[in-house]
C-alpha cells in the first residue's frame, strides 16, 4: 500500500533539483568535511608509509651498537670504545646473522683531479651490502679478500657518482683521492634515496674497513656495529646478550651505567609508527568535526524547506499520504544530500591528497576502508540531522499546512 | 438514491484555542448517499469548513457516530485516515492545490504513488484520466502554464484517478469568472451522471448549488435547513 522507493527517490531528486543552488551550498558543508577526512587521513599515512620505507631500507631485523653511555660522553669521541675484539665476541654470539662494524669518516673532502666532493667515508665489511640489501649497479662490492689485504679500493654511492664523475658513463678502475689516499673505484651501488632522517644515503662510499683503521684513521676502534638478528623474535634476546657480553668485555661494575648503546630500529619504527597512528586520529578527528557541521547545515536547510513547503505537505497528505511516506521523502532528501556531498568530497579529498603527495614526494594512498568510513560517516550524518526535519514535516496537521499560506 | 455512502450522527467538533472554545459543529446529523450531488451552504462561521474537513477526513469529530462507507472513521487512526483519503475521497480545493512544480500528469498520478501503483500503470492512468476531463495534450505543462479552469481540470482529475467514492469540492469555483465556473460544473455534472460519482460541494453561491440535488444550509455550527432540488440546473457548456 505504500509508495515505491524510486518513485521516492524521483521526488527527492526533483526537490533538490528545484533549489540547485541551495542544495549546493547546503551539500558544501559534507563536501569539505568528507574531503578533509580522506586528505588528512591520506596525508598522514602517506606520511608513516614512506618514514616505515626509509627506515626498512637501513636494513631489517638491525641492531646499532655505537660506543658512549647514553648519559656519557658523545658517541665516538674519548671514554669507552668498541673495538675489533668486541667485534669479534657478538659475532659469535647465537641469533646473530651478520655483523658489520664500521668506521666512518663524516663529511671527507674527497677528489677525482681537480674536482672536490664532500661525502662520507664508511670503512666496513662485505656483510654491510648482505644486512643493508643495498645491490651495485655496476661492478661489485669488495671481499674479504680485501679487508685482509688492506687494499684501497672503494665503492661509491650514486650521488657521489654524478657529483665527481659529472658526464662518465663508467667511473670503474678511475681513482677517487680521500685523505691524500688514492682508491680504486671497483662497484657502484644502486640509488636508495632519503633515509629515515631525511638525510642522502646515496651520497657515500665504502672503502674496506681495515684500511680505513690504519690508513686513515690510525685506530683499531669501530664507530658502530651493525648487528643483524636471526629473525625479529630474536632482536630482544640478542639485545640482552650483546648488553651482558659488553659489559662484562668492559668490566663495568654492577652500578655503572652502559658504555654504549643499542638502537633497535624495529622499536624506532613502531614508536614512528605509534606517532603517525595518533597523528592520523587526530586530523580525522579534526575533520570528522566539520562533517559534522556539515550535518547541522542539512538539518537548518532542511528545516526550512519543510517550513517553505507546509502547503505541499498538506496537499499530500489530503490525497493520502501517510506519516511515514512524507518522513521517507523528506528523509531521503537530506540523505540523497549528504550522499551526493559525500561521493563530490571523496573525489576532490583524493584529488587534493594526490596532490598534496606529489608536492610532499610521498606515495598516498587512499585506502577503500577510508572511502566508506567518510560514507559511511555522512550518510549517518545525513540521516541524523535529516530525521528532525522530516519528523517535523511528518507531523504536520493537514488542515492547517493545507490552509498554509 | 443509492445506499448510504456517510452516516453522521449527533456529530459535535468543538475548537479550544487560546480565547473562548469555538463550538464549530454542534449535533449535526446528516447522510450522504452513494451517486448524490449535494450542495453544502452557509455563511463564513458556519462550521461548513469544519464539515467540510470532517466529511474528508482530514479531521475526526469530538463525539458523535461517523460511518464512511461502511468503516468506523471514530475508530481509525491517523494512517488508516490517510489510506481512507487515498482510496474512497477526493479533494477539488477553490485554490486548486497542485504542485507548483510538477507537470499535470505527476500531478493526477500523486494519489498513486501514495496507493503503491507502479510507474508504468500510473502514467496510463493519468493519461486516461486527463482525456476524461478534456486535457489531452497538456499533460506535460506545469500548473503556472494553464489557465485556471485547466487547473481545476487537472485537481479533479486527480480527484478521480483512484476511483473514490466521494469528490468532495470546496468552493470549486470560488476562483473562476462565471463561464468557467459553468465549465466546471457541467464536468462535475457529467461525472455524477455518467459514472454514479457522488459529489458533495461546499459553497456559498446559491447558483452554483442549484446544480445539485439536494442543499444543505448551515449556520451556527448546525443544519437549518435541508431541500431537496427538483429539477437541478443543467450546465450549458459542454466540456471539451
Amino acid at each position: 500500500m505504500d509508495m515505491d522507493l524510486l518513485a521516492a527517490l524521483q521526488m527527492a531528486w526533483r526537490s533538490l533539483l528545484v533549489n540547485k543552488m541551495r542544495s549546493i551550498l547546503t551539500m558544501l558543508g559534507i563536501i569539505i568535511g568528507v574531503g578533509a577526512v580522506i586528505a588528512m587521513v591520506a596525508l598522514s599515512q602517506g606520511a608513516t608509509a614512506g618514514i616505515t620505507d626509509r627506515i626498512s631500507s637501513m636494513g631489517s631485523n638491525l641492531l646499532t651498537i655505537s660506543p658512549g653511555g647514553s648519559s656519557g660522553p658523545i658517541r665516538g669521541t674519548g671514554g669507552a670504545q668498541l673495538t675489533m675484539d668486541d667485534v669479534k665476541a657478538i659475532s659469535s654470539l647465537p641469533l646473530v646473522k651478520y655483523v658489520a662494524p664500521e668506521a666512518s669518516m663524516n663529511n671527507a673532502t674527497v677528489a677525482v683531479g681537480s674536482n672536490t666532493w664532500t661525502a662520507d667515508v664508511d670503512g666496513t665489511v662485505p656483510d654491510l651490502q648482505a644486512i643493508k640489501n643495498w645491490p651495485t649497479d655496476r661492478g661489485a662490492f669488495f671481499d674479504q679478500s680485501d679487508i685482509d689485504n688492506m687494499t684501497t679500493v672503494a665503492v661509491l654511492g650514486q650521488t657521489v657518482v654524478t657529483n665527481l664523475f659529472p658526464g662518465t658513463a663508467n667511473p670503474l678502475g678511475k681513482n677517487v683521492r680521500i685523505n691524500g689516499l688514492d682508491f680504486t673505484v671497483i662497484g657502484v651501488l644502486t640509488a636508495k634515496g632519503a633515509g629515515g632522517m631525511g638525510n642522502d644515503q646515496d651520497n657515500i662510499i665504502y672503502v674496506p674497513l681495515s684500511t680505513v683503521q690504519q690508513r686513515l684513521l690510525g685506530s683499531r676502534n669501530v664507530r658502530m656495529l651493525n648487528v643483524q638478528a636471526e629473525s625479529q623474535d630474536a632482536l630482544t634476546p640478542l639485545q640482552d646478550y650483546i648488553t651482558t657480553l659488553l659489559r662484562q668485555r668492559h668490566r663495568l661494575a654492577n652500578q655503572a651505567a652502559d658504555d654504549f648503546r643499542i638502537q633497535n630500529m624495529t622499536q624506532v619504527l613502531s614508536t614512528i609508527e605509534d606517532t603517525t597512528k595518533i597523528m592520523t586520529f587526530l586530523l580525522g578527528g579534526i575533520a570528522a568535526v566539520s562533517l559534522l557541521v556539515g550535518g547541522i547545515g542539512i538539518m537548518n536547510i532542511m528545516l526550512v524547506s519543510v517550513t517553505e513547503r507546509t502547503r505541499e505537505i498538506g496537499i499530500r497528505m489530503a490525497i493520502g499520504a501517510t506519516t511515514q511516506a512524507i518522513l521517507t521523502q523528506f528523509l531521503i532528501e537530506a540523505l540523497l544530500l549528504s550522499l551526493i556531498g559525500g561521493i563530490i568530497g571523496v573525489i576532490l579529498g583524493w584529488g587534493a591528497s594526490q596532490l598534496l603527495g606529489m608536492l610532499a614526494g610521498w606515495k598516498m594512498v587512499v585506502v577503500p576502508w577510508l572511502v566508506a568510513v567518510a560514507m559511511g560517516f555522512s550518510l549517518l550524518v545525513g540521516l541524523f540531522f535529516g530525521y528532525y526535519p522530516a519528523r517535523k514535516a511528518a507531523n504536520s496537521n493537514p488542515i492547517e499546512a493545507l490552509r498554509f499560506e | 438514491m443509492g445506499d448510504t455512502l456517510i452516516d453522521l450522527k449527533n456529530i459535535v467538533k468543538t475548537y479550544y484555542g487560546a480565547g473562548e472554545p469555538v463550538y464549530a459543529l454542534r449535533s449535526i446529523s446528516l447522510q450522504v448517499f452513494n451517486g448524490e450531488m449535494l450542495a453544502i451552504m452557509g455563511p463564513s462561521g458556519s462550521g461548513k469548513s469544519t464539515l467540510m474537513n470532517l466529511l474528508g477526513c482530514l479531521d475526526k469529530p469530538d463525539s458523535g457516530r461517523y460511518i464512511f462507507a461502511g468503516q468506523n472513521v471514530m475508530e481509525l487512526g491517523r494512517d488508516q485516515l490517510a489510506h481512507l483519503r487515498n482510496k474512497l475521497i477526493g479533494f477539488v480545493f477553490q485554490n486548486f492545490n497542485l504542485l507548483g512544480r510538477a507537470t499535470a500528469l505527476e500531478n493526477v498520478c500523486l494519489p498513486l504513488i501514495y496507493a503503491g501503483v507502479p510507474g508504468k500503470t500510473r502514467d496510463k492512468r493519468g493519461m486516461e484520466m486527463l482525456r476524461l476531463v478534456g486535457l489531452e495534450g497538456r499533460e506535460h505543462h506545469l500548473p503556472r502554464q494553464l489557465s485556471g479552469g485547466q487547473q481545476q481540470r487537472v485537481a479533479i482529475a486527480r480527484a478521480l484517478i483512484n476511483q473514490p467514492g466521494l469528490l468532495l469540492a470546496d468552493e470549486p469555483t470560488g476562483a473562476l469568472d462565471t463561464r468557467t465556473s459553468i465549465e466546471i460544473m457541467s464536468l462535475l455534472q457529467q461525472l455524477h451522471e455518467k459514472q454514479g460519482l457522488s459529489v458533495a460541494i461546499v459553497t456559498h453561491e446559491p447558483d452554483i448549488a442549484l446544480y445539485c440535488q439536494r442543499i444543505i444550509r448551515l449556520s451556527d455550527g448546525q443544519i437549518v435547513s435541508e431541500e431537496i432540488v427538483p429539477e437541478p440546473h443543467q450546465a450549458q457548456v459542454q466540456a471539451r
